[in-house]
């Protein structure tokens, strides 16, 4: 379940914007190469931050430990004779590989729907520009900003059986999130709930200090910033402490 | 002992839901766990499973401590806990090919336990079709899949009619006396485990009051004269005058402790001479049920 709304989200979402760019092509022909890619990558990437990213974290998070709880296997799996490390890093690392794998797939997708645009409608200068290398950045910078969000669901998960509390605290904190970072609150790269938007927010505001309507513009994407190693930092910590609850843990 | 607890005692928050367990469980033996619904049970089972933290006391498999030879001592023990732990989206094949690629076991051995549970023309179907018994027959081929030696089965037969509770145990009694396992099983049924237990331990409130052998059991059986008789209350009270022992009347029987055939030769004469119709008179053992019973109500 988990595995397939990671691939089938990106499809869809890609899927609808090359339809909409598709149909609405005339008045988009002027625009020039770059200014198309980032109206096509940008679409998508500015809702990602703020609701996407977050959601679909709630979301993996809970599909990978709620199939163990609904068939009842955890007191299974801890009755074999494999160390409780192994089950719960095996556990999070499928997590962590659906949100990867769901990032790559927007990259890949966007990228190819782009240039299938270029093709069908030769008036869309999508050749003009080679938006490969900044995407993935983008991508990839998105990503490490999640992996704070993806320990604390993951643990969430793990303890509670049914989807509601996650899901609940999972969205509350998004929008809390998204309104301090929305807001431009000081300390908001603490909230790791906040960094996906911090990340597309920090993208922007490049994009519009450097872009001068003559010449080609400049983006440069700064990876590591302060929320990125904030997230990186929560996603270590809580997914050491979590190993620790499970140890203490009683399988009910 | 295969498995030897001293002084185990669990608490769930204030209420003691095992306390003070000794429990002995020899080698090669089919241990009959007994007790009513919510005796403690399970508990246990999860205690020896190290699924809860043991608060007080020790356990001890295999001669090993559990705490500090947990994976070792899991590795050989297979288990099944109340209902079986299955991926209903998965075939039944699939349930135990995943088990078998944790445990790290031939795939050739997937074959050979949906043989033994005879699961092989249903393999390919969804476990989430599958009827309780046959849910309750793979639970029995994933905890038999790595050949443990030591077998924790906590109500197995749940769910299997009676025809599946045959065959399950006589593959208790197969794996116990030509593969030299040893078999831990819980049940509220002492019928159930009377006829393939070595050894039978009876719990309620989560206190041991009895452990030992099945004929250690059948041992505290007293036998009873059995009187099938017209009028049982009047013959009671009429027994009762003359100083005899009446532990229970219904409207058919009268049940007197049975001390010697000398004893129940004069019970009949005396009744037939004060004019009592007597339709039977036999010597009766007390079934086994009713001692469960008795040991878990006098608590």
């Amino acid at each position: 379940m988990g595995f397939w709304s990671s691939v089938l989200l990106p499809l869809v979402l890609c899927l609808l914007l090359f339809i909409g760019f598709f149909n609405h092509s005339e008045k988009l022909s002027h625009s020039p190469g770059m200014i198309l890619w980032l109206q096509f990558a940008g679409a998508i990437l500015g809702i990602m931050g703020s609701l996407i990213l977050p959601m679909l974290i709630v979301f993996i998070a809970y599909s990978v430990n709620s199939i163990e709880h609904k068939a009842d296997t955890w007191k299974s799996l801890f009755s074999l004779p494999i160390s409780k490390l192994s089950v719960y890093a095996a556990k999070y690392f499928y997590a962590f590989f659906l949100v990867l794998l769901c990032l790559l797939l927007f990259v890949l997708f966007t990228l190819g729907f782009g240039n299938l645009l270029g093709v069908l409608k030769p008036e869309l200068k999508f050749s003009e520009y080679n938006v490969a290398s900044l995407l993935t950045k983008v991508y990839l910078k998105l990503f490490l900003s999640s992996l704070g969000i993806l320990s604390i669901q993951f643990l969430l998960s793990l303890l509670f059986r049914d989807f509601l509390k996650p899901m609940g605290i999972g969205f509350v904190c998004t929008i809390t999130g998204v309104i301090l970072a929305g807001n431009g609150w000081t300390y908001a790269y603490l909230f790791p709930y906040s960094h996906p938007m911090l990340a597309i927010k920090a993208m922007e505001e490049g994009l519009k200090n450097n872009s001068q309507p003559t010449a080609t513009p400049q983006i440069t994407i700064d990876l590591f910033t302060h929320e990125i190693w904030v997230s990186l930092a929560v996603a270590v910590v809580i997914f050491i402490a979590g190993y620790f609850i499970v140890l203490k843990k009683s399988v009910k | 002992m295969v498995i030897d607890t001293e002084g185990l005692t669990f608490n769930f928050g204030k209420q003691t839901v095992v306390k003070s367990l000794s429990l002995k469980v020899p080698e090669g033996s089919i241990y009959g766990f007994l007790g009513p619904n919510g005796a403690g049970k399970t508990t246990t089972i999860k205690l020896l499973l190290n699924l809860l933290k043991t608060q007080e006391g020790s356990i001890h498999i295999f001669e090993q401590e559990l705490q500090s030879n947990r994976i070792n001592i899991l590795s050989q023990i297979g288990s099944l806990i109340e209902q079986p732990a299955i991926y209903l989206h998965l075939s039944g094949k699939e349930n135990l090919l995943n088990r078998a690629l944790l445990l790290q076991v031939p795939e050739k051995r997937v074959n050979e336990m949906l043989d033994l549970v005879h699961l092989t023309s249903a393999a390919h179907k969804k476990a989430g079709q599958y009827s309780l018994g046959m849910k309750q027959r793979l639970g029995i081929a994933l905890a038999l899949l790595s050949d443990p030696k030591l077998l924790i089965l906590d109500e197995p037969t749940n769910g299997l009619d009676p025809n599946g509770i045959i065959e399950v145990r006589e593959l208790l009694i197969r794996l116990v006396n030509q593969h030299q396992k040893t078999v831990f099983i819980s049940s509220h049924l002492l019928a159930e485990v009377e006829r393939m237990a070595t050894h039978v331990g009876i719990i309620n409130f989560g206190e041991l009051l009895f452990q030992g052998s099945i004929n250690d059991l059948q041992a505290l059986n007293q036998p009873q004269v059995q009187i099938e008789t017209e009028n049982t209350v009047d013959v009671a009270n009429f027994l009762k005058r003359n100083n005899f022992t009446v532990t229970e009347v219904d409207d058919h029987h009268i049940y007197i402790p049975f001390t010697s055939k000398q004893n129940m030769g004069e019970i009949n004469t005396l009744l037939n001479q004060n004019g009592y119709i007597i339709y039977s008179i036999n010597k009766q053992q007390k079934d086994l049920e009713k001692l469960f019973l008795a040991i878990t109500h006098t608590a």
